[in-house]
């Protein structure tokens, strides 16, 4: 096992080299350069730019540049955002809880409500309630999640205040105005993150179902209903622990999905996260600072998919990495 | 091949023409022995209902969408890039406008027909390039393996590594592509998953006994990969594609949305629904409108893709 995890760490390294030479490449390789907005300016001299990109190392050819990223980046300095002169993991690092806190909670829901439905679905087979599930779960599963943002937004925010109830906050992660308590920070959570989670719900509740349905047929439930265990034991504890086993791997898949997806939520409901950074970045030609974004999305995913085949290794037994 | 419709059908007339009902009958019976893979397939999947309206509404949404020019001739009347100042956020059905005006006082439906256009042949493009990107680049791999399958894996792998909305983000945002660059754009993220299915297929089939056949037969390498490997590999990539195209919808409406993907004026689903965003408070329909085409398509794309999957796929058919 921990030499399982070692090679698997390795492998990441050349995979880690082979993502930042590639952004590195595509960042560099395209027209148009950070200091391209400086000369809009028509008072702006030619040999200020020319300073400014000394300055920056710009003027050097790009392999080069990204050597000097490189080995600037193996010792922890990912380097300064050129939009407003801070160091890139001090950006990041403060962006990064906020993303966290919006997927983490995203996940959460979203199992808390798939698993429930999928077992439940698979238990009641061919019942008016799992064709309903079944249906559902189709129907959901195609919805763009920006589109459902804004339904949300249109239903929650709009309409809701229009026929007197309560609506709910769609912009940022807390009311700047008043004290912004615990309750104010889950108001404004509850749109974006059911957003984020429906879709998941849909297609994670089909995969319990149809996994539940292949475990029930199997020889160890008729042995647990042979020796005379009761049917809700059988199916909640011994069939229900085991359905559950894929759904480690298909929730490690699920990461770089669900990091996808907060880039979209958090730009229309302008949290504060990862996704929204980088895409300013993106937007401003802030080299450093999408190489650094690029390379921490990477590694949230590598490891969350580590973390994931792990977690499968030590829950099934039968499972032996060597 | 023999039109056998006409052939059954014949026998029903005159006394001579008996004979011939009867070949025709025998021509049935030896057929219909044993049907061809895509004939089978074609059965399984008429069968499906939901598949069967399915496929019937993405036909729809492609008459509709090509024939844009007809439907802003014929049924609304209106260009779909003028708009008439005064009369924004028309609701449905007020003044000729079927699904009311947008911001900008141009008619909803006629801009959506001309949308779905930009759309589906952006999804259209992307998925065949991913097709012959793809399934090259897997063919080659699992076919030689040894080096080049190692390169191409680990690049895979490297790709497959870096979650793809934004790496997405940043070739858009860098490049500022038109359509047909976006397409490119979509597939060059996008091919690595059809890579490493075809590739998982080529290494299983090149063992088979058939390629030892033909290579006996002094059959060259590429010979074998486009005679003998790649009609076998074409049902699985069918329906991968099927289930990628509606990938592709989603990602380009999401860029457009973001004022990355197809750019004003030309429109399409993802850049309407940008354009609606700022104005929800005006009118929800604009909102509500490209968006239900964005899901009602991808749907039905969808579930055209897993009817597909139940009739091609042969391990689901044994």
């Amino acid at each position: 096992m921990i030499a399982f995890i070692i090679r698997r760490v390795l492998v990441m390294v050349p995979i880690l080299f082979g993502i930042t030479f590639l952004t590195f490449a595509i960042v560099n390789l395209v027209p148009g350069s950070p200091v391209d907005s400086l000369k809009l300016n028509p008072r702006t001299r030619p040999e200020d730019i020319e300073r400014i990109k000394r300055n920056l190392g710009l003027d050097r050819p790009w392999h080069e540049r990204y050597f000097v990223w490189l080995s600037g980046a193996v010792r922890g300095d990912f380097g300064i955002s050129l939009s407003n002169n801070t160091p890139v993991l001090d950006r990041l690092l403060g962006v990064l809880p906020n993303t966290l806190l919006l997927t983490g909670a995203a996940l959460v829901t979203a199992l808390l409500i798939s698993v429930p439905l999928g077992v439940l679905s698979a238990v009641k087979h061919n019942t008016a309630f799992d064709h309903a599930v079944t249906v559902l779960a189709t129907a959901i599963a195609s919805i763009p999640s920006f589109w459902l943002a804004l339904l949300l937004i249109l239903l929650f925010a709009t309409q809701f205040p229009a026929w007197g109830l309560p609506g709910l906050p769609v912009n940022g992660m807390r009311d700047l105005r008043g004290d912004s308590g615990l309750f104010d920070r889950l108001e404004h959570m509850v749109l974006p993150v059911a957003s984020l989670a429906l879709v998941q719900i849909a297609g994670w509740t089909r995969f319990i179902r149809s996994s539940m349905l292949e475990t029930i047929r199997q020889d160890f439930v008729r042995t647990a209903y042979a020796k005379g265990l009761p049917r809700r034991i059988v199916l909640y504890v011994h069939a229900f622990r085991n359905a559950l086993l894929p759904l480690v791997t298909l929730v490690g898949l699920a990461i770089p999905e669900l990091f996808g997806g907060a880039y979209l939520i958090e730009q229309i409901f302008a949290w504060n996260g990862a996704g929204r950074l980088t895409f300013q970045a993106a937007q401003s030609n802030d080299y450093p600072l999408i190489m650094g974004a690029t390379l921490m999305f990477a590694v949230l995913t590598m490891v969350g998919n580590l973390l994931a085949d792990i977690l499968y290794a030590v829950l099934d037994p039968r499972i032996r990495y060597d | 091949m023999i039109d056998r419709s006409e052939l059954v059908s014949s026998e029903s007339s005159a006394a001579p023409r008996a004979r011939a009902g009867q070949a025709a009958l025998e021509l049935e019976r030896v057929s219909r022995r044993s049907p061809g893979f895509y004939q089978r397939a074609w059965r399984i999947f008429r069968r499906n209902r939901v598949s069967m309206v399915a496929l019937g509404v993405v036909i729809l949404i492609i008459a509709f969408v090509l024939g844009a020019d007809l439907v802003s001739e014929y049924i609304t009347g209106y260009d779909y890039r003028r708009g008439e100042l005064g009369e924004q956020f028309k609701p449905p059905f007020t003044d000729g406008h079927i699904l009311g005006t947008d911001a900008n006082g141009r008619d909803v439906l006629t801009r959506l027909a001309y949308g779905g256009r930009v759309s589906l042949l952006i999804a259209g493009l992307a998925s065949l390039t991913i097709v012959v990107v793809g399934g090259g680049v897997g063919a080659v791999a699992g076919f030689f393996g040894g080096p080049v399958d190692a390169v191409a894996m680990r690049l895979v792998d490297v790709l497959l590594s870096i979650p793809s909305l934004p790496l997405l983000i940043l070739f858009a945002s860098l490049y500022r592509p038109g359509p047909v660059g976006l397409a490119f754009i979509l597939a060059a993220v996008g091919w690595t998953g059809v890579a490493r299915l075809v590739r998982g297929e080529v290494l299983s089939l090149r063992e088979r006994d058939f390629v030892d056949a033909a290579r006996v037969l002094g059959a060259s390498n590429a010979r074998i990969i486009t005679r003998h490997i790649f009609p076998n590999v074409i049902p699985i990539i069918v329906v991968w594609v099927s289930l990628a195209i509606p990938g592709f919808i989603l990602t380009e409406a999401a860029l457009s949305f973001l004022g990355l993907g197809v750019k004003v004026p030309t429109p399409s689903w993802g850049n309407m629904l940008q354009g609606a965003r700022d104005y929800y408070t005006r009118s929800w329909t604009n909102v509500f409108i490209p968006g239900f085409m964005i899901y009602i398509t991808v749907l039905a794309i969808s579930l055209v893709g897993k009817g597909l999957r139940d009739a091609l796929d042969p391990r689901l058919n044994e």
